[in-house]
């Protein structure tokens, strides 16, 4: 009698339980942080805005979650980082998506870890991000990932047979991909026939792209930000040299670049995670708001930013998290739920691994028509 | 052939250091005092030209005096407020004055026209000379700024080997207190430097913008450093030698870079300028000032 008595009582107070859970969404206070003014103000917009629809469309659905979302500019500077961390957690923020870079990431990542925090950076590539700190996870492709795909993608579509490296030796990202991209070229048997470096004070890059012309080479890997990309496909065409380049996620960006002749990036491949013309319906969907709101198309950076919030929400609905649930508990439970979370967003099919490390298949994309476009299209 | 190739886009890139070297040695020969804000007016000489040429629709032509005259004006603004009352002050005070002028102008630079890196378009509709079966292509921006170089220069020595303005000069350079003496008005020959200086920076970052497409605000600042050590180089004070100093600057970094190591170029430009100091302390073209005891 008492064990009937007991079950029916525990039936009860489940019913009520998810009686709750129907009549009541749970609130999520989600923080963002990344630089919205300053050098790298285009990154943590893109980010925001991209979390920002994410928060709405989920909102006006019926997950049984809502999303309150903050925002805070760190001016791509570490400091200013840890001070709106902490302005954001004074305001009841639950956990983090960000920050968009990776130096102040790693940064207010030290200091999370210290107070579990739970973190998901949409865009700080760096493995330092995510390196001795189980609460900090990553949404984008770390560099040396790249290096690796790039390689991969190379050997698999035969796109060269002779390759040449151009690379800033001066940069942590550049020079990260460019070793795991030498070490998987020799893996795969790609021939490497000139590799040169430059800085970010360099001016001429003439002695560069001669180089790699008159080593034959029949494909230019360029893993560096798209400006110094632009630079080397303008010297390039004044040598009357006409290679297959071939770039990562720094490259994005090249169509932008002010009074740059987009006919020059003509043909240029780029890894990327992300493609604003791709014709499933998420996709399409997601870059008809992101024009209606902020008139232009969104990049990458704003795909990651829309995949960290729906990505936190499917995990945070795994682990139960509730209303007003203290940062420090739910840490420990988005770390658990985060590892067997399998989530289909805008950048590919994502899993994590216990790192913090992303795992998911980069798209290769070619510029056509001033477009990017599937390779395999 | 590549050797030849390397070797034109050596001077190519040296002719560009020889024109900022230009403004340099001018305003050290005459004002004796090292304008580090030399490289960051080239960058808003550059900036006017672009906004001159694209947004308000002027020729190429007038873009560039538009530029001179804006660049003008900034130079001589630059030196009566930062320069003038300092004309007493010792050669380090002027030279942090010099430096904070030039992150001043740097960030202005930033407010106004914002950290995104633009690509400079081209002004000069001329097709590049390919010799040898295009095997050596030679751009016109390379053609234009070797003679632009070579103008500027003569008309440089002539003005101030030949004109009243440039006896004054002279005098103000060998001995600020006996012209002052004599009845020279320093100030206003300064002056007249700094606005010549500044004129000849528009045209430099027109034809550093033309060569190397990319302009931000911190466009100026490498090439105005490399341009100082060229202008050293070839003895600072000296027009020939700024503009001999510039051109072996450039060629020494591109075959460093071409036959060395990319990673090296820039070392060995600097190990270059220390030995040169070494064995000639005045520069290739320098004048040995004995100092009065």
């Amino acid at each position: 009698m008492k064990k009937i008595l007991a079950l029916v009582l525990a039936l009860c107070l489940l019913a009520a339980g998810i009686c709750t859970a129907v009549a009541e969404d749970v609130t999520l206070v989600i923080a963002h942080i990344g630089p919205q003014t300053g050098p790298a103000a285009v990154y943590g917009l893109a980010t925001y805005r991209g979390a920002k629809i994410a928060a709405d469309l989920i909102n006006a659905g019926s997950f049984g979650v809502k999303i309150e979302l903050l925002n805070e500019d760190d001016t791509h500077d570490a400091e200013k980082a840890v001070n709106a961390y902490n302005n954001v957690l004074q305001n009841g923020a639950q956990m983090i998506v960000g920050t968009t870079t990776t130096a102040p990431c790693i940064a207010v990542g030290a200091q999370a870890y210290e107070e579990r925090v739970f973190m998901l950076t949409p865009s700080a590539s760096s493995t330092d991000v995510t390196a001795d700190k189980d609460n900090v996870y990553q949404l984008c492709f770390t560099d040396p990932n790249q290096g690796a795909a790039s390689a991969a993608v190379i050997s698999e579509k035969k796109l060269g047979t002779k390759i040449a490296v151009i690379y800033n030796n001066a940069d942590a990202y550049s020079t990260g991909i460019y070793q795991t991209f030498v070490q998987k070229a020799g893996e795969l048997g790609l021939e490497i026939v000139s590799t040169s470096t430059f800085t970010d004070e360099t001016t001429d890059y003439s002695v560069q792209v001669a180089d790699a012309k008159n080593s034959g080479a029949d494909l230019v890997f360029l893993p560096i930000y798209y400006t110094p990309a632009s630079q080397i496909l303008i010297a390039a065409k004044g040598m009357d040299y006409a290679p297959t380049f071939f770039g990562v996620d720094g490259m994005d960006g090249i169509l932008t670049l002010e009074n740059f002749d987009t006919s020059l990036a003509e043909g240029v491949m780029l890894l990327t995670p992300f493609v604003a013309d791709a014709k499933d319906e998420a996709t399409q969907n997601f870059v008809k708001i992101y024009q209606e709101q902020y008139n232009e198309i969104p990049n990458q950076f704003a795909a990651d930013g829309f995949d960290c919030i729906y990505a936190m929400m499917y995990a945070a609905l795994d682990a139960g998290i509730q209303t007003g649930e203290a940062p420090e508990s739910v840490c420990e439970k988005m770390i658990a739920a985060m590892q067997q979370l399998h989530y289909t967003g805008l950048t590919g099919d994502m899993t994590w691994s216990a790192n913090g490390e992303v795992d998911k298949v980069p798209t290769a994309m070619v510029i056509r028509d001033g477009v990017y476009v599937g390779l395999d299209n | 052939m590549i050797f030849l190739s390397n070797l034109v886009n050596g001077i190519s890139l040296g002719s560009i250091y020889a024109i900022i070297a230009l403004g340099y040695t001018m305003v050290y020969g005459i004002a004796k005092m090292l304008n580090f804000a030399h490289g960051d007016v080239i960058m808003v000489g550059a900036f006017i030209t672009l906004c001159a040429a694209q947004y308000w629709n002027l020729p190429p032509f007038l873009a560039v005096l538009v530029a001179m005259l804006v660049c003008t004006v900034l130079g001589m603004t630059i030196e009566k407020l930062a320069y003038k009352p300092l004309r007493q002050a010792t050669s380090l005070a002027v030279l942090i004055t010099a430096i904070g002028m030039s992150y001043l102008l740097q960030n202005t630079a930033l407010l106004i026209w914002g950290a995104n890196p633009k690509i400079f378009p081209s002004l000069f509709s001329l097709d590049a000379i390919r010799l040898f079966d295009g095997q050596l292509i030679i751009k016109p921006e390379t053609l234009i700024t070797i003679v632009a170089n070579i103008i500027i220069m003569v008309a440089l020595t002539l003005f101030i080997a030949r004109t009243k303005m440039g006896k004054a000069m002279r005098c103000v350079s060998e001995d600020r207190g006996a012209a002052e003496l004599m009845g020279i008005n320093v100030n206003s020959t300064i002056s007249v430097t700094f606005a010549i200086g500044s004129a000849l920076a528009a045209i430099a970052g027109l034809l550093l913008c033309s060569s190397y497409p990319m302009l931000q605000p911190t466009t100026g600042s490498m090439p105005g450093i490399k341009a100082f050590t060229a202008a050293v180089f070839g003895g600072i004070g000296s027009i020939p030698g700024a503009m001999i100093g510039g051109v072996l600057l450039g060629i020494i970094e591109i075959l460093g870079k071409a036959y060395v190591s990319t990673e090296l170029g820039d070392a060995i430009v600097f190990a270059v300028l220390i030995i040169v100091l070494l064995v000639r302390p005045t520069g290739l073209l320098g004048k040995p000032i004995r100092e009065k005891v």
